[in-house]
């Protein structure tokens, strides 16, 4: 089988990944709308993720993709736990900007 | 059927404190004092069978109960040794303590704890047993401890009174720097010859190779003991005090019995004081000069059983001074018959405060002799008796221990003398204030003065008669049987003192001594008719004199004093630095964990940056450095 990686050429599979990355970690950092932030770390995990499978198929080894199968099943329930805490966020104090979340105050 | 007998001896006082503690106060006041002089009574009986029997096999009864202490090599049981010294004390510590608890009937019959005073007797009585039938010393501080616990108990027996209380603790403290002696000697003995056990004790020092300088430790250690417990220099102070106690406590715990464990312990190991001559030198000093202080003190007192008190010190004094001139048998002498005066004085004494509502100041008193014949007729014999008049008992036993410091020590000899001098100077000046002359109390007191009851008249009788007779166990001219009734007890023999023309002069000085005491209080209170100044009138050395030259104040200033002063300086100022510095450590804690609180600040945005910036951190640590 002739593998993909010969044509697009494993760096570039790094550049995206770096890149998606990033552009969660400053999403994360810079919006204040509770479900963007949800939203940029769901993009920096499958930056993670696609890291995970281009070197798998590099290395032509399938732990790394069984790996990725987990890591999105984990993702899936994260997300729906994350959204029904963002839901009842909102009934309660009627905003899911994460500005006006000051109740961990120490 | 011994053991048993030996045991009952033992346990009756025991039984009667039990009987008395639980059923005392519910069964009455007849029922407390009967339970209680019947336990102390049947003791008495048992005790006078034992002693016609060693009196006449001369053999020791030794009955072991049970192994009590084994540690690798050292071993101890618990056992009970009726010889000849233990049989006499306790002759006299039930005999006595008979007739003082039947005296105690009438005397406390006003008091609503009357079921708790002979609980207190009754203990008293079993812990005096223990302390003297015991075969070993660790046996014999038991006793010695419980002793010291009742004599507490008692001397604070009216604890209303804050004063009372303070009595009773001087005692118990001055008594635990005594005891602390006393243990360590203990300790000293233990270690040295693994065993505490007396017989096996004599054995093993009769026996040579002893390290003399260890035991002469141990001797003064013990010797620091005894003077706790027997009230000298420089441990005498709690005594006088100890007068706050009811007079039957004062007659049996601080007269006749328990100051006189001190001598006990010291006739007991005398085979240990006999290697150890530096021992007996402070003995016989601090002995004499005890007798001839203590006595210098009484002789400026006005509170009736503070006279008897320091007269106690006094006659202790001089019975160390017997013991520590090695001459154990005329110190027990000297013992039996103090016990019987003594006792009787101040049972005299507790009579004529009985009478008089409870006043002990002897300014208030006089005249007392035509209204309480009885107790004026036996305190005279007994007065007699301590001033060393022939034919009373104290003439016999005080004449040999002027006749034995004589033989030892002629300064001695002198202070002895000067005490006994002093001795029957202060007593006959007890007895004039008190009973001749015209009475100086107030009207209320003056109808209220009445002969005391038969019950506590009986026993004074009693101990008049003793008082008078008691000589004739140890007479002068040859063939005393209490020497020879003591002989298996002493190494060697301490060879009685032949009867030569001395003797006979030093018998004559020593009553002409006495004579002139009583001829002196004679001119001065009966002729004279005077009355001691009231307290703020006494200036010079009679004020430095009833104020017990100040020794009480010298050892506030000296030890209590700097105690205090060590303790007000520990709270005042090491304290609050100590906890300052824990505090300061609590409070950089709290500054930092406030500092650290800041940045928990709630804001999510704030946590998530720090989240990242950390991460980032770690990244670049962790791949680039």
């Amino acid at each position: 089988m002739e593998n993909i990686l010969n044509h697009i050429g494993i760096e570039n599979y790094l550049f995206l990944s770096v890149i998606l990355f990033c552009i969660g970690v400053f999403g994360v950092l810079y919006r204040r709308n509770a479900i963007i932030v949800f939203m940029s770390i769901e993009i920096m995990l499958n930056a993670v993720n696609l890291l995970f499978v281009a070197f798998s198929t590099y290395h032509q080894d399938a732990e790394g993709q069984v790996f990725v199968f987990f890591s999105m099943a984990v993702a899936a329930a994260e997300v729906a736990v994350g959204l029904a805490i963002l839901v009842a966020i909102f009934r309660n104090i009627g905003s899911i900007d994460i500005a006006n979340l000051k109740n961990l105050k120490g | 059927m011994e053991k048993n007998l030996v045991l009952i001896v033992l346990l009756a006082p025991f039984i009667g404190f039990l009987g008395n503690v639980f059923f005392g106060k519910k069964a009455g006041k007849g029922f407390a004092g009967a339970l209680g002089t019947v336990a102390v009574a049947i003791s008495f009986a048992l005790s006078v069978y034992f002693f016609l029997q060693v009196n006449q096999t001369g053999k020791p009864i030794a009955v072991t109960l049970f192994d009590w202490i084994t540690v690798s090599n050292f071993k101890l049981d618990f056992g009970i040794v009726l010889d000849q010294l233990s049989l006499l004390w306790l002759l006299f510590v039930t005999g006595i303590g008979s007739l003082i608890h039947l005296y105690s009937i009438s005397y406390m019959h006003e008091d609503e704890n009357m079921h708790k005073f002979f609980s207190y007797l009754n203990l008293f009585v079993f812990f005096m047993i223990t302390l003297v039938v015991g075969s070993n010393i660790l046996i014999m501080f038991i006793g010695w401890e419980g002793v010291g616990l009742c004599s507490y108990l008692l001397i604070g027996f009216w604890y209303k009174n804050q004063d009372y209380n303070d009595a009773a603790k001087k005692a118990f403290i001055m008594n635990r720097i005594g005891d602390l002696g006393f243990l360590i000697g203990i300790f000293i003995l233990g270690s040295m010859f693994s065993t505490l056990d007396y017989a096996q004790l004599k054995a093993a020092i009769t026996a040579g190779n002893v390290d003399t300088t260890k035991l002469t430790v141990a001797a003064l250690c013990l010797f620091i003991g005894a003077m706790g417990k027997s009230a000298q220099l420089p441990l005498y102070t709690w005594l006088p005090d100890a007068m706050a106690g009811p007079t039957p406590v004062s007659a049996l715990i601080h007269a006749a019995t328990m100051v006189t464990a001190g001598i006990f312990m010291i006739t007991r190991l005398n085979f240990i004081f006999d290697l150890t001559p530096l021992v007996q030198n402070i003995i016989a000093i601090v002995g004499a000069v005890t007798a001839l202080v203590a006595a210098s003190i009484g002789l400026f007192q006005n509170d009736i059983k503070k006279v008897l008190a320091y007269s106690t010190v006094s006659q202790l004094g001089l019975m160390f001074l017997a013991l520590g001139l090695g001459a154990y048998n005329v110190a027990v002498f000297h013992v039996i018959t103090h016990a019987f005066f003594k006792a009787c004085l101040f049972l005299g004494s507790g009579s004529v405060i009985h009478a008089m509502y409870h006043e002990q100041d002897m300014r208030r008193m006089g005249g007392l002799r035509k209204i309480m014949p009885i107790t004026f007729a036996t305190m005279m014999i007994a007065t007699l008796a301590i001033s060393g008049i022939p034919p009373f008992s104290g003439f016999f036993s005080k004449d040999e221990i002027l006749l034995t410091a004589f033989h030892a020590n002629i300064p001695l000899w002198i202070i002895a003398s000067l005490a006994s001098i002093m001795t029957a100077f202060y007593m006959f000046r007890l007895m004039y204030l008190t009973f001749y002359r015209d009475f100086r109390g107030t009207e209320e007191q003056k109808h209220h003065l009445h002969e005391s009851p038969s019950l506590m008249t009986l026993p004074l009788i009693v101990l008049a008669i003793l008082s008078l007779v008691g000589g004739v166990i140890s007479l002068p001219f040859g063939g005393s049987w209490l020497n020879h009734y003591l002989a298996p007890l002493f190494n060697g023999s301490h060879a009685e003192h032949h009867l030569g023309t001395t003797e006979y002069i030093l018998m004559a000085v020593a009553v002409a001594g006495g004579l002139i005491g009583i001829g002196m209080a004679y001119a001065k209170f009966l002729k004279g008719g005077a009355v001691p100044k009231e307290d703020h009138e006494m200036t010079g050395l009679a004020k430095t004199i009833y104020h017990k030259y100040y020794v009480d104040e010298g050892y506030m200033a000296l030890i209590v004093k700097p105690i205090n002063g060590l303790a007000r300086f520990f709270r005042d100022t090491l304290e609050p630095a100590l906890s300052q510095l824990v505090f300061s450590l609590g409070s950089l804690a709290n500054g930092l964990g406030n500092l650290g609180a800041r940045v928990q600040n709630g804001s999510i945005g704030l946590y998530l940056f720090a989240f990242v910036i950390g991460f980032s951190v770690l990244f670049i640590y962790l791949f680039l450095a």
